[in-house]
């Protein structure tokens, strides 16, 4: 009995109707498509973009060369030199992230003891020829001042998860 | 100036006068055909792109109607790259063999009573054949292109129309017999009455079938194995790029078209109104009213017009058969069903069943 009305079924092409009237109905239902350079996406607090690199309110640069993230990095895309400054404290000399190896995983940004390397909300960037992507430490600052606000802004929000 | 248009054609001796005709008939059909089909993609592209909840095309002009134009453009400058081992002379003519047979077709539909380029007494018979020929295009394509994947698909598609050759020629069969004549005007002209007197209701399970097989025949989806994107990169056309691969697209669409119309000339009575036989012949006769709501042409697009759609509901549907389950529903599901029915026409015709088969 039931192989008949399978048989059945499959005659009077009922599941193909069915088929039909689902994608029938959402024909009419309001489309989810994002316009995307006109509208966007709101982003989390904890979006990985762009990285940068910040400095403390009185001007100085937060990073103490502890090289962590170099450690953690999975794509060995950070490499950091390092030397005793005047003063007696260590900073680094030398702070290259490469772009086109980075999987924007956020480990350097987890790793980091003085939050200092960070991932910003900007992902709309490009390079126009060899080595645009290879953001070196006079670059990353220059990122890090820029969007200061934005990233204090973020991790503020994010504090209390953290 | 239209004296003078008319002097100088009167001037002509009678061959050329009979020509020159022809070839503007020609030219009235092929241009908005041409247009049909590109505007069939970019309706294609915004209807399964509505039925997947996106919105489609809509950044080339006003709502992306320009967009079959740009598509068009950019096919022209591309490059028609010939591979180095295939057979460029097979090469370059496949394209051709597989568009001519489309749009040869074209030349026996009625597009309203009268509005016929040739008005064959083999109407339908000429179809089937010409149609058939199509097959050649995609096959040559495949062996002149060298390649597996283009072999492969050839194979499969030409194995694929064959069979449902069959069903559909059987269909058709079913069509003659209730209309009794090959002349498409007549098979219209038979199904005059109302919107009960159409071939659909009688013929019901071979309209099924032969818009099912038509849509095999044209190597849509569901039954587009021929292309099979997913396993074989593009079936038969992977090798051609530019214009060569455009020539395919236009003939599959305008392929695609013919089948809707066919559909609607021998199923749902062409250019007839569906209003006949509802309205009373007063309405008929008001002038402007009479003319929207009588027989016409625009009858006849409109039906095109809800076969095309369903054909591109299909491809947003169903996901794609095996290629052994084709070859099964084409000759142990499709061949038997129309061979009964066939009977049961024959049966009908004998017996002169009313609205259908009577004798006036």
């Amino acid at each position: 009995m039931t192989k008949l009305i399978r048989y059945l079924k499959s005659l009077f092409l009922l599941e193909l109707i069915q088929g039909l009237r689902l994608t029938g109905r959402h024909l009419f239902t309001r489309k989810v498509t994002l316009q995307y350079p006109e509208d966007k996406t709101p982003l989390s607090n904890r979006f990985r973009g762009l990285h940068a690199l910040r400095r403390y309110a009185n001007g100085e640069e937060r990073c103490i060369a502890c090289k962590l993230c170099e450690a953690v990095c999975p794509a060995l895309a950070i490499t950091i030199e390092s030397e005793q400054r005047a003063d007696g404290t260590r900073r680094t000399t030398r702070y290259d992230i490469d772009l086109t190896k980075c999987i924007f995983c956020g480990y350097c940004e987890e790793s980091c003891p003085v939050d200092s390397i960070v991932e910003t909300h900007i992902f709309e960037y490009h390079g126009e020829q060899r080595g645009d992507l290879y953001m070196t430490k006079e670059k990353l600052l220059a990122v890090g001042d820029k969007y200061e606000k934005q990233i204090a802004a973020a991790r503020k929000q994010e504090a209390a998860y953290r | 100036m239209f004296e003078w248009v008319e002097s100088i054609f009167t001037a002509l001796p009678f061959g050329v006068q009979t020509m020159t005709l022809i070839i503007l008939k020609i030219i009235a059909i092929l241009l908005p055909l041409m247009l049909c089909v590109a505007y069939l993609t970019y309706a294609e592209r915004k209807i399964i792109g509505y039925m997947q909840v996106r919105i489609g095309p809509n950044r080339v002009g006003p709502r992306g109607w320009l967009q079959p134009i740009a598509d068009a453009v950019k096919l022209m400058f591309k490059e028609i790259i010939i591979p180095t081992n295939s057979n460029k002379y097979l090469f370059i003519i496949s394209p051709m063999l597989s568009i001519g047979p489309a749009i040869a077709a074209w030349a026996v539909i009625p597009f309203s009573d009268g509005m016929v380029l040739a008005d064959i007494n083999a109407g339908l018979l000429y179809i089937l054949a010409v149609t058939s020929v199509g097959v050649y295009g995609v096959i040559i394509a495949g062996w002149a292109s060298n390649s597996k994947y283009a072999l492969l698909g050839a194979m499969r598609s030409a194995a694929q129309i064959v069979s449902y050759e069959i069903a559909m020629g059987f269909a058709l069969v079913g069509v003659l017999m209730a209309a009794g004549s090959l002349n498409l005007g007549d098979i219209i002209r038979a199904q005059s009455g109302s919107v009960l007197h159409w071939f659909w209701l009688p013929l019901l399970p071979l309209f099924v079938i032969y818009f099912i097989s038509g849509v095999a025949e044209t190597n849509r989806a569901p039954f587009d194995v021929a292309e099979g994107e997913s396993e074989i990169v593009a079936g038969f056309h992977v090798e051609y790029s530019g214009m060569a691969f455009a020539v395919f697209f236009l003939a599959e669409y305008a392929n695609m078209i013919l089948i809707s119309c066919l559909s609607a000339i021998l199923f749902l009575g062409g250019w007839l109104s569906p209003l006949q036989g509802i309205l009373p012949d007063a309405v008929m006769s008001v002038p402007v009213l009479g003319g929207i709501l009588g027989d016409g042409l625009h009858w006849l697009l409109l039906k095109i017009a809800i076969f095309l759609f369903f054909m591109l509901w299909f491809r947003a549907t169903f996901p794609r058969y095996r290629y052994d389950q084709i070859m099964r529903l084409g000759w142990k599901v499709f061949i038997p069903i129309t061979i009964v029915w066939l009977l049961v026409v024959g049966v009908g015709v004998l017996a002169e069943i009313p609205p259908w088969w009577h004798k006036g």
